[in-house]
């Protein structure tokens, strides 16, 4: 409720707002983020300025570059898109600087939801929403006179009826290759179970946790309907399995539902089936087994007030609410920016946020946590060991980790 | 030669060593008893575009004031090397006192990260090495007795798999194990099993990488073979045939002791590049079935956690694996330079 509450405040501030200005701008800007269609678009508008250079390099390798990239005085990028996960790392770094002058002066139209505040200060301008929820086959579903899950119970049991009747050997998808993908997904099944990831205000783990256990224990049970490569298989790879047909039922970001069935050679019946609904509960939690997310962008600290005050226009420039009357840019993502009005694609993290999901832990220790869990799980979900053990296995990568970087004594 | 001379003749190159190899070692030294400081935690109210809630951060100015006044970080001795990441000399002991076989002993090893990639990584290093080096040289012997006209399109086919970038290889091969890409369907056709995936069984990934590492450097051994085989003592040969060697009795014989030194030299590289594979297990995405040291370096500097003193030991203890590999055959060189005196 929260967000719609905000797109309907937005719609009106766009009425008073929509002079096209032109963006001028007088120092050097250099922007580093993540690569997908709604971070392309906010590069390329921020691009538009004149008066100085604006470069942008944007990689889906963007993390293992932002912070060396930010560190240096003078640093090379002026301005990094990072989401609730990544800021961490440059927090931690200390390599962004507030951004509440910035805001009084050029900040102008900002919705207050869209910055970003810790202890008081702006650290970063939120654009988009982002969460995990469930796409499916609505064909195949009506087929067997299914309905649509939600929860994982429900989620297997319609695999297992897919299955039986044929339709798919492995109908369900899901993002589980090790590492970063396998954590998250763990991540969302262990908040569904109302785990608590650290004991409140320490860096404690508390993961190897009954719900920790339930969470691994409904993972694999999910795995048994999956392609047998999925430790291999990122969000690419789930999709194209969904694209060519094989999968009915998946969890899948909302940033990449959108534009899922819009490639080249989708089969009819999969365009036409293709369905997006809210993310699922398990365990019979209220909360749902899912994140949400934000994209924003950053100012470096590192560099000159004025290099500092024309990133600030170029980004503003990159989200300014004229965009939001482009249909294609309105479907790339659940935006932030005023004047958005939400498009079909969006009714799963509308629905993520209506149903109380929790965001994704913004700690400085959660990196390390994560880390850890994406790669101590995969014994487990190839049945080598226990769940107790891999979540022991987990809690020790992660306090070698912790202790190395000073969280831990 | 003077000393006078050596020195003025060495001195570019030593300036380069230390500069470029001794430098670097040292830093990274330096790296890995050393560690962030102990960041000042602080609980502020954060707001984002979904709640404002309490969260735990970092006080940067607390901690700046740390970092400012001891830039190095605070120093940690061994505890890097030995905590859980790296020898896990804690967890070793307690894993040798409570498993009751030799078995179970080297299962519980297997669970920690240092000595999981040093499993995979021997393994690698042993069966690739010997591997490439035959299949270089049987290359290279047939190469050798074909027609000069053939020989140029033939030596420039063979080291297409050099040419090849490692990581899109690697790629490549992934998917042609995928269990619809061409080698998965076949594996499964032939073994008369439709749910057989390369992918999702550590020994079959095992042997993908294996095959992977021989196909991409025999190549190299190729080359240099095929260069000694240029070099052969025809005398010799002709004084075999003669004597009525057959063909395999000269290859025995001569051909082979011949480009022994070229073995020790392929050997010796070989070695050193095979313990430090990386790009197959990043390109087969089979981070779950097999690490290497090297690999443990980029999960450690990469994403969201940047542990640079982690990985700043793996690469010493690499480092140290390499002396330790090539030390039969430095102390070999050695000897024989004694004798040379």
């Amino acid at each position: 409720m929260y967000l719609k509450t905000l797109t309907t405040a937005g719609a009106l501030a766009v009425l008073s707002a929509t002079t096209a200005l032109s963006c001028e701008i007088s120092a050097r800007v250099s922007i580093v983020g993540n690569e997908f269609p709604a971070i392309q678009t906010v590069g390329a508008g921020a691009q538009e300025c004149t008066g100085a250079e604006v470069s942008t390099n944007l990689t889906a390798d963007h993390q293992q570059i932002n912070v060396a990239g930010m560190s240096g005085n003078p640093a090379e990028y002026t301005s990094a898109i990072i989401a609730n996960s990544s800021i961490v790392a440059l927090m931690n770094a200390d390599v962004i600087r507030p951004l509440d002058d910035l805001v009084e002066a050029h900040g102008e139209g900002l919705n207050r939801n869209q910055l970003i505040t810790i202890n008081g200060q702006v650290m970063a301008v939120a654009f988009m929403a982002n969460a995990q929820h469930l796409v499916y086959r609505s064909d195949v579903l009506d087929q067997l006179g299914l309905d649509v899950p939600t929860t994982y119970e429900e989620m297997l049991a319609a695999a297992e009826a897919i299955r039986e009747a044929g339709l798919m050997e492995n109908p369900v998808g899901g993002a589980y290759a090790a590492g970063w993908n396998l954590a998250q997904e763990f991540n969302n099944m262990f908040i569904g179970y109302g785990g608590q990831f650290f004991e409140p205000g320490t860096a404690e783990p508390t993961v190897n946790s009954e719900a920790g256990v339930q969470a691994l224990e409904m993972m694999r049970a999910l795995s048994e309907y999956m392609n047998p490569d999925f430790l291999t298989h990122d969000s690419n790879a789930t999709n194209a399995e969904f694209r060519a047909g094989n999968v009915a039922l998946m969890n899948m970001w909302g940033s990449r539902a959108a534009t899922l069935v819009t490639a080249d050679g989708v089969p009819q019946e999969v365009v036409d089936g293709f369905a997006i609904a809210g993310p699922m509960t398990v365990g019979g939690g209220d909360i749902p087994a899912t994140t949400l997310w934000w994209d924003g962008w950053t100012v470096a600290s590192n560099i000159s007030d004025e290099e500092a005050e024309a990133t600030f226009i170029a980004m503003m420039n990159g989200i300014r609410p004229e965009m939001m009357q482009d249909e294609d840019i309105r479907t790339q993502a659940v935006w932030l920016i005023p004047g958005y009005e939400p498009t079909p694609a969006a009714v799963g993290v509308f629905a993520a946020a209506e149903m109380g999901s929790v965001p994704y832990p913004m700690l400085p220790y959660m990196g390390l946590m994560h880390t850890a869990l994406g790669a101590e799980l995969t014994d487990f979900m190839q049945g080598n060991e226990s769940a107790e053990q891999a979540l022991a296995d987990v809690e020790a990568a992660y306090r070698a980790a912790a202790r190395e970087q000073g969280y831990l004594q | 030669m003077k000393h006078r001379t050596f020195f003025w003749f060495f001195l570019p190159t030593g300036l380069a060593m230390l500069l470029f190899i001794a430098a670097p070692i040292v830093s990274v030294v330096i790296q890995s008893v050393t560690a962030q400081h102990e960041p000042v935690l602080i609980t502020v109210e954060t707001c984002t575009p979904f709640s404002c809630t309490e969260e735990t951060t970092i006080d940067q100015e607390a901690t700046r004031e740390l970092r400012e006044a001891r830039p190095l970080g605070r120093f940690v001795g061994l505890d890097i090397y030995l905590d859980r990441g790296h020898l896990a000399v804690a967890e070793v002991a307690e894993a040798w006192r409570t498993s009751d076989s030799i078995g179970a002993f080297f299962s519980e090893l297997g669970d920690l990260p240092f000595y999981r990639a040093i499993g995979f990584t021997l393994t690698y290093t042993f069966t690739v090495t010997p591997l490439l080096i035959i299949l270089g040289m049987a290359i290279a012997l047939a190469v050798n007795t074909l027609t000069q006209k053939l020989k140029g399109v033939v030596i420039f086919f063979s080291l297409l798999p050099m040419i090849v970038t490692p990581l899109v290889g690697s790629l490549i091969m992934f998917w042609m194990i995928d269990n619809r890409g061409v080698l998965g369907n076949f594996l499964s056709w032939l073994v008369n099993d439709p749910d057989l995936s390369v992918k999702a069984s550590t020994p079959l990934m095992w042997i993908a990488l294996i095959v992977y590492g021989v196909w991409h450097s025999a190549p190299f051994a190729f080359v240099v073979f095929y260069a000694g085989l240029q070099t052969l003592p025809e005398d010799q040969i002709e004084a075999s045939q003669i004597d009525g060697a057959t063909r395999w009795q000269q290859v025995r014989y001569i051909v082979v002791p011949h480009l022994m030194p070229l073995v020790t030299f392929v050997a010796l590289i070989q070695l050193m590049d095979n313990f430090r594979v990386f790009e197959p297990i990043v390109g087969f995405n089979a981070s779950a079935h097999a690490t290497s040291l090297s690999w443990i370096i980029f999960n450690d500097m990469g994403g969201e956690t940047r542990q640079l003193s982690a990985a700043a030991a793996t690469s010493v203890l690499t480092i140290l694996g390499v002396a330790i590999l090539l030390s039969p055959v430095l102390v070999r060189t050695w000897r024989d330079f004694k004798g040379k005196m």
